[in-house]
């Protein structure tokens, strides 16, 4: 009898050897004339447990890990084939707490299937949401997507439905979909597992956005950070061209959509739409002015949408199940679900998609387990590095658009980023602003020259040298870049920087909270 | 065939099968430097002459981008992460333990032509950090000694 085991290829688990494991299980398998299917999943998003292996059993996925090399033939002795005991045995992969407390939406499928297999994606919802919208109206697409609530997953927020609304209405011979892709805050990593671990749901997910709006050609701008990616949606477009999920008579509808993927350049700033526009255009990627939004004017001049790839990879099951569906999770005005990338200094980091309104608290302790160093939590950057730091005091904080914006926080694209308490925010502070200035794309004055004048200013401010001058001029300095910028990457670079200037005075020199108001 | 003439066939064959494509400037540049490791200056006035823009504007792309390099990089390119997660775990001791094991500093090549190091802001397995990349290879939770092991496990091969 031939058994299915499960190592994933997610690229973090590779980069923890899930290639060597899944190789020697392989050679193991074959040295004891034992018949094994062996298929590279998508990673659960359990980092901690990787490489995670899973097998079929009767009762379900059994998990073992994180699997090390001189594991394997001990696990063959355990019989792990057939789930049995072994020091590394975890049990029912999905009666794992850490997946059993999630509201799986966006990555149902992740960590189940084989990431490039039409059949598996077919077997497990896949295209459903298409196949419903071919069936509905542009007007009723668009108006599924607005009633979900889905806002922007990027990091702005702004509601889909309505970006996706003006395009529809915008008339012009040509319009075009794009995906932003350029995942660059550090912290996140959730983009990434999507291409990876899913890649036919953003196909999916950008071929009803083109239908709903009239869009005949979407792009990929992905980062070239992401060579897994890359490949895994090439492969993915090529199948969906061939079994008639791309091209110019889409499922025999007579819809036309065309996909490709182009790579970025190790740009940060090209992930802010209109220099990835630019960017897409053959340019160095400058920021634009707005007015004329994207929606209206975008790439060569035309209407285009501009989604992350989480929001793109959100629609497919809003499609599915219904706008209400998705509405139904979530508090506020923060609907649906999030999927949270827990990174940094903590024990159990991955990935929890859960609905809005879990708090930070519950993230770092009842999921992350608290800092992996074992020292307290000091920080915690939420939203990658244009996302304030969030002292202790704040970790009560629900996870919703709203309720982060009024403690000057931002739940960007959903990035926790821990620090235990030998951090120093002075330091990180610095490492934001030169950040900026070596990101900038140079087209505003404060966020060109503010960015090097911020780290210089906190290098005296580190130094010890005049603070109550400095520490103003600092947050003189902030507030031009604040209000100046042209877009968020000088805009934002002060929510970091004056977060930790207030919260952590100390960090910066000051010994009492006098300045910090 | 001189190096300098294999350069221009190559470059002008990579312009001339991709000019068509909208936007084809991005595209031309990542195939000229996956075929030839970077983008040597001498392709600039080729690429411009075949996309009808400037030499500046050809440049201006080159030079904007941290990923495209105008200059040969050795055998294996490291991206070493600077970013906020990679921090978090270390990544500064492992940036200096890397800078001092390669006897380099970032944007430079060992003498031995074997590796160039460059910053990278953020590989996306801020997961398993702190990260870097050998070539297209990731690799997570890397200590000093893990650091160490990787290289001499490279240097075997080779």
């Amino acid at each position: 009898m031939s058994v299915t085991l499960y190592v994933p290829c997610d690229s973090s688990a590779i980069s923890l050897g899930a290639d060597r494991i899944a190789t020697t299980i392989l050679n193991e398998a074959k040295k004891r004339n034992i018949t094994i299917k062996l298929i590279r999943n998508g990673s659960r998003g359990l980092f901690w447990l990787e490489p995670l292996v899973e097998v079929d059993t009767p009762e379900g996925r059994k998990a073992y890990g994180p699997v090390q090399l001189n594991d394997i033939s001990s696990l063959f002795d355990a019989n792990f084939i057939q789930g049995g005991e072994h020091p590394l045995f975890l049990g029912l992969i999905e009666e794992l707490d850490y997946l059993k407390k999630q509201q799986r939406l966006t990555f149902a499928r992740i960590g189940k299937t084989d990431p490039i297999s039409l059949d598996d994606y077919l077997n497990h919802e896949g295209f459903k949401g298409l196949k419903n919208a071919l069936n509905q109206s542009q007007a009723d697409i668009v108006k599924t997507v607005t009633d979900s609530g889905l806002r922007g997953r990027g990091g702005a927020a702004f509601p889909t439905g309505i970006k996706w609304n003006t395009v529809l209405n915008t008339p012009s011979e040509q319009k075009y979909i794009i995906c932003n892709a350029d995942e660059g805050d550090s912290g996140t990593f959730s983009d990434r597992m999507v291409m990876e671990g899913d890649p036919f749901v953003l196909i999916e997910g950008m071929t009803i956005a083109g239908i709903a709006v009239g869009a005949t050609q979407g792009y990929i701008y992905l980062r070239v950070e992401y060579p897994h990616a890359h490949k895994a949606l090439d492969t993915a477009i090529e199948k969906a061209y061939q079994a008639g999920y791309l091209g110019n008579n889409i499922l025999g509808s007579g819809k036309t959509f065309h996909l490709e993927v182009r790579l970025g350049a190790g740009a940060y700033i090209c992930g802010e739409e209109t220099s990835l526009m630019e960017s897409l255009e053959g340019k160095r990627g400058l920021v634009r002015f707005k007015p004329p939004l994207p929606a209206i004017s975008g790439l060569f001049g035309k209407p285009t949408v501009v989604n992350n790839v989480i929001s793109l990879a959100s629609v497919p099951v809003i499609l599915d199940k219904g706008g209400d569906y998705y509405r139904d999770f979530g508090m506020g005005r923060s609907r649906g679900t999030l999927p949270l990338q827990l990174a940094g200094n903590i024990k159990h980091t991955g990935l929890v998609e859960v609905a809005f309104g879990v708090t930070l608290r519950e993230l770092l302790y009842d999921f992350g387990g608290g800092s992996a160093s074992g020292r307290p939590i000091k920080a915690v950057q939420v939203g990658g590095p244009l996302g304030a730091y969030l002292p202790e005091s704040q970790f009560d904080t629900p996870l919703d658009y709203e309720a982060f914006a009024a403690n000057w926080t931002v739940l960007g694209h959903g990035g926790v980023v821990a620090f235990d308490d030998t951090a120093n925010m002075a330091e990180l502070a610095r490492y934001n602003m030169e950040f900026c200035a070596i990101e900038s794309c140079g087209k505003c004055t404060p966020c060109r020259i503010g960015s090097t004048r911020g780290y210089e200013v906190i290098d005296t401010i580190m130094a010890g040298q005049d603070l109550e001058k400095n520490i103003p001029l600092l947050r003189d300095l902030c507030n031009t870049l604040l209000n100046g910028s042209l877009c968020a990457l000088g805009g934002m670079t002060p929510y970091p920087v004056l977060s930790a200037l207030n919260h952590f005075p100390k960090d910066f020199g000051i010994d009492d909270n006098a300045d910090a108001a | 065939m001189t190096e300098s003439s294999l350069i221009q066939t190559t470059v002008q064959n990579i312009a001339t099968a991709l000019k068509n494509k909208p936007g084809a400037l991005l595209p031309i540049l990542h195939a000229v430097q996956d075929t030839l490791g970077y983008i040597p200056e001498e392709s600039v006035p080729t690429i411009a002459k075949t996309l009808n823009l400037s030499r500046a504007e050809v440049h201006g792309v080159i030079s904007f981008y941290h990923y495209f390099r105008d200059s040969k990089p050795g055998k294996q390119i490291i991206h070493l992460c600077r970013a906020e997660s990679c921090q978090a775990m270390g990544g500064k001791h492992l940036e200096a333990h890397v800078k001092n094991r390669l006897g380099i500093d970032f944007h430079e090549t060992t003498s031995d032509g074997q590796y160039s190091l460059e910053p990278v802001y953020c590989l996306g397995n801020c997961a398993c950090s702190p990260a870097i990349q050998i070539g297209t290879d990731v690799y997570g939770r890397v200590s000093a000694d893990s650091f160490d092991a990787i290289i001499n496990e490279k240097k075997e091969l080779a």
